[in-house]
Order: C-alpha cells, then sequence, then structure tokens
C-alpha cells in the first residue's frame, strides 16, 4: 500500500514536470516565429535553419540575464537582469540589464565591456570584437563571477535540497515513517545508500554519503529542472560537470589506501617491463575515469537538449499541418526520454563515483594474483 | 573542441565549487546525519522487532506445547480422581450397606432375644397363676370333700382300703 503511494506521487510528479515541459514545447511553438534571435545581435525571427541552429546554441550557454522569452517583434524580452560582478583590477559589480541584452556596451569605470555569446570581452569604445585564427575572439577576458542564471540556478537548487532535506531529516524527530513528499525522496535516499554506496564502496560507505547523495540529487534535480520551459541548462555545462568530475577526482585521491596506490605505480603480480609499461597507463586512467564522468553528463544532456530543441525548430523550419504535429509527437517521446536520461544520468555519475571510491578504499586481503576485480575505465 | 575550451566559464566552475563543498558540508551536517542515523536506527528497530516476534512465537509454541502437556496432565488426574471417588463411592456405599445390615441384624437378633425372655417371663408367670389356681382348686375340692366327718371316714376307709399289708 505504501509503496503504492510511493509509486503514484512519483508518477504524478513526472505527470507535472512533463505536463509543464510540454506546455513549454508548446509555448515556444507559438512563439517559434518571433522569439529572440541571438540576444546580443538583437531581435530577429528564427525561422532559417540557421536561426535556429544559432537559437539552440544559445539556450545551450549560459546567460547573464533570465529571459523567459522575448518578443522577436518589439524587441521586448520578458525577465530579469542578473548581476555581473568581474574581477578586473578590482571588483566591478553592475546589474546585466546595462549591456541592454548584448545591445549596448556597458561602461563601467571608464572601461568598457561588451556581451559577446554570453561572453563578456573588453572592448574599446566602438565595441570591436577581433578573432584569432580559429575564429574565436581574441580580445581580453576579465574574470568573470557573475551570478549567471546557471549559478541562480544551482543556488536555488541549494536551497531547495536544503529545505527539503532539513525537513525530510526533522520529520524524523517525530515518527519512524516521513510523510507527505518525504516519501519519495525516502525511497531515494536509500536507493543511493543500499544500491549505489554499499555494494560498491562496502563496509567504509557511510564517509562518503555526504557527497554521494547531494551529487546524486544535485544532478537529478538540475537535470529535471532542464527539461522545464525555464530554459535551465546547468548539467549540461562543462564547467559544472568538470567540477563535479573534480570532486570525484579528489576524493578518490585521497581516499586511496596504499593497495591503490601500488596499483597505479608498481602493479604487482606482473613481470617488471610490464610494471613499467603499466605505470603510465594507470596513471592516465586515474586521469580518464574523472575525466569520462565529465564528459558523459555534459554530453548527454548537451544532446538531450540539442535533440529537443532541433525537433522543435524543425515544426518552425517546415511551417505546415503535417509536420507540426508530427515532430510535436517526436518531441513528447524525446521528452519522456530524457525524463529517463534525467534520472539515468544522475544514477550513473553517483554510482561511478562510488565505484571509483570503492576501488581506492578497497582492502586487498585476496590473493595477490588475483585481480579479477581491477575493473579498467568505463 | 575549442568551442568547449571557449566555453569553459571560470566562473561558473568556481561558484560551481562554492556551492558544491557548502552544500555538501551543510547538508551532510543537517540532513544526510540525521536522515542516515534515522534511517539506520529504524532498520535495526525493525530488525530486532522481527528477532523478538520470532522469539515471542517460539515462546509462544513453547508455552502452547507446556499448555498441551498440563492440560493432559491436568486431564488425566481428573479422570484418576473421577475414577478414585467413583471407586471410593461405591466401597462406601457397600460398607454402608454391610454396617446396616449387620445392625439390623443385631437389632432383630437382639429384639428375638428380649421377645424370647418376655415370653419365657411370661410363661412362669402363667405357670405360676396356673399353679396358684390349681392349688385353690384343690384346696378348694379337698376342703369340700373333707367337709364332714362322714367324708373324711370315707377318704381315709378308701385309702385304707388301698393299704393292703403285705
Amino acid at each position: 500500500m505504501k509503496k503504492d503511494n510511493t509509486v503514484r506521487i512519483l508518477l504524478a510528479v513526472f505527470i507535472v514536470l512533463f505536463s509543464v515541459n510540454t506546455f513549454a514545447q508548446d509555448h515556444e511553438v507559438e512563439h517559434g516565429e518571433n522569439t529572440e534571435l541571438e540576444s546580443h545581435e538583437g531581435p530577429g525571427a528564427v525561422d532559417t535553419k540557421e536561426e535556429v541552429a544559432d537559437y539552440i546554441d544559445h539556450h545551450l550557454q549560459d546567460s547573464h540575464s533570465f529571459n523567459f522569452f522575448s518578443d522577436g517583434a518589439t524587441g521586448e524580452h520578458y525577465g530579469f537582469p542578473l548581476p555581473v560582478i568581474l574581477w578586473d583590477n578590482g571588483l566591478k559589480a553592475f546589474s546585466s540589464s546595462e549591456f541592454h541584452h548584448g545591445e549596448t556596451l556597458a561602461i563601467i569605470d571608464g572601461q568598457h565591456y561588451k556581451l559577446y555569446h554570453n561572453k563578456i570581452y573588453k572592448t574599446n569604445a566602438e565595441g570591436t570584437i577581433t578573432y584569432g585564427e580559429d575564429g574565436y575572439p581574441t580580445n581580453a577576458k576579465p574574470l568573470d563571477f557573475s551570478i549567471t542564471k546557471n549559478v541562480l540556478a544551482m543556488l536555488l537548487v541549494s536551497l531547495l535540497m536544503f529545505i527539503i532535506f532539513k525537513g525530510l531529516a526533522s520529520s524524523y524527530k517525530n515518527k519512524d515513517i516521513p510523510s507527505g513528499f518525504g516519501r519519495v525522496l525516502e525511497p531515494l535516499v536509500i536507493y543511493v545508500r543500499d544500491d549505489i554506496a554499499k555494494p560498491n564502496i562496502g563496509p567504509k560507505y557511510r564517509k562518503y554519503m555526504g557527497f554521494l547523495l547531494t551529487v546524486f540529487f544535485f544532478i537529478l534535480i538540475l537535470n529535471l529542472l532542464g527539461l522545464t520551459p525555464l530554459g535551465i541548462n546547468v548539467t549540461g555545462n562543462i564547467a559544472v560537470t568538470f567540477c563535479l568530475a573534480l570532486a570525484t577526482f579528489f576524493i578518490v585521491q585521497f581516499s586511496g589506501n596504499k593497495h591503490y596506490w601500488k596499483h597505479i605505480f608498481w602493479m604487482p603480480g606482473v613481470p617488471i617491463p610490464m610494471k613499467i609499461v603499466l605505470m603510465p597507463i594507470e596513471i592516465l586512467g586515474m586521469l580518464t575515469k574523472p575525466f569520462a564522468l565529465m564528459i558523459r553528463l555534459f554530453a548527454n544532456m548537451t544532446a538531450g537538449h540539442v535533440v529537443v530543441m532541433s525537433l522543435l525548430g524543425l515544426i518552425v523550419i517546415f511551417q505546415n499541418w503535417i509536420a507540426g504535429p508530427a515532430f510535436f509527437g517526436f518531441t513528447l517521446f524525446i521528452s519522456i526520454i530524457e525524463l529517463l536520461v534525467a534520472f539515468l544520468q544522475a544514477y550513473i555519475f553517483t554510482l561511478l563515483s562510488a565505484l571509483y571510491i570503492g576501488m581506492a578504499v578497497e582492502d586487498h586481503d585476496h590473493h595477490p594474483n588475483d585481480h579479477s576485480d581491477d575493473i579498467p575505465v568505463i | 573542441m575549442e568551442k568547449l575550451i571557449n566555453d569553459f566559464s571560470f566562473g561558473l566552475f568556481f561558484w560551481q565549487a562554492i556551492v558544491l563543498v557548502v552544500l555538501i558540508l551543510l547538508l551532510r551536517k543537517f540532513a544526510w546525519k540525521p536522515i542516515l542515523d534515522s534511517l539506520n536506527s529504524r532498520e535495526e528497530g525493525i530488525k530486532d522487532a522481527l528477532l523478538s516476534a520470532e522469539n515471542a512465537r517460539k515462546e509462544m509454541q513453547n508455552l502452547h506445547a507446556d499448555n498441551e502437556k498440563l492440560l493432559n496432565e491436568a486431564r488425566a488426574q481428573r479422570d484418576a480422581m473421577l475414577k478414585e471417588a467413583r471407586e471410593l463411592k461405591e466401597k462406601v456405599v457397600l460398607e454402608a450397606t454391610e454396617e446396616a445390615q449387620t445392625k439390623a441384624d443385631k437389632i432383630v437378633a437382639n429384639a428375638q432375644v428380649i421377645i424370647q425372655n418376655e415370653k419365657n417371663a411370661a410363661m412362669v408367670d402363667l405357670k405360676n397363676q396356673v399353679a396358684t389356681l390349681s392349688i385353690e382348686i384343690a384346696e378348694k375340692v379337698i376342703r369340700e370333700q373333707l367337709s364332714t366327718t362322714e367324708k373324711q371316714h370315707k377318704l381315709v376307709e378308701d385309702m385304707l382300703a388301698d393299704v393292703t399289708l403285705k
């Protein structure tokens, strides 16, 4: 009975999220013709392939303002600006409204800043951007610590997580079984503990639960948030996944016991020449594991967003009564898959982190020649 | 690859690092630790409860067996007691009957003795009375017979007639 309830609540959450998502897609379809196109280049219709591609590219990137949608015809943006914090010979903080969605330069303390492809560059008074050989601007970039859309999303998600899990924690003070939303969260917490941490890390799992649970829910909530019409793409940002993977990397290296290091630098049970050959491979493996974590999450989430938005873009490009519903159906289908991917990627990231930690803390009490469990990177 | 590097936002990385570390530390202290502790203690509680339930069940079984045994014993005892009581009753009844018989016999015997005695006494009395009556009658008869001198002489003569000298 209790299980039924949990399933029902989960289902309800899915349906709500999903309906919001499809609503957003409807919305975007409606506004498809006159949604913003690369806000920094001024408003315009999104009709052609290139415009759609640019729009998708723009969506995938972080942003210095929080736009819900824009009216291409009038050039109006509906949203709110976010604070820009720069470190450029001193701390400079101002509102991103100074950029007027990239249409004007921001002049702070006599220095001109230009917002170009959601990056802030130092320019001269005319706002000239010089390009290098690779096609990217060579202008100097100030250190940008702005509270961007992604940072805001991260902060809000952190706050949300803190509130709901603090609530869950305090609900245990009064009774043994949580009620309401806690019934959804508790199985997930137990799942992370029993199916991710315990089997992969072993008896020392308790020490790493904080990291694993935090990362799991952080990625999961941000993934799900990415499916909402807010257009947030935090986990599809390489800087974010890099940071998460780096955390795993450090935790693994600092938890490594002497067996772990011995396996890397002086593999036991193989002839000496092999030991020498294996050493650089193992050192490389140390780095490729978190690298794979970083790329996997980034690529999966980015790909999901690209596919969903491309399908929506196809509706705009074709603009007829057959393609519209057909691609809408496709989008719906892909959105459901994305929902699965949101859970799957959070799970995989946590699982592999746990696996790597497990490999580092494992006690090698067994026969020294038995290395059947030294699984290489995936 | 260049695009990735160009897109890499150090600011975002910086904030993510801070958010992640702070979030992990805060959640660990205020959420994960109490949650996991509660879950553990609840699971321990459930395990204990199951164990004690199992023990209670076993105890119950033992108790049941004991009860059965006791019941059987009690039943056997009851049967034995009933049997004994029945036997006792029969014995008592028998004894009482026998005693009553003997007493009755004794009473009858006594009564017979007394009746005999009374009868004897009555007989003696009767005999005495008959004798007295007979003597009185004889006296009267004799007196009658010897009332006159002639009669006395006559008697003497008769007697004398019987007496023959041998």
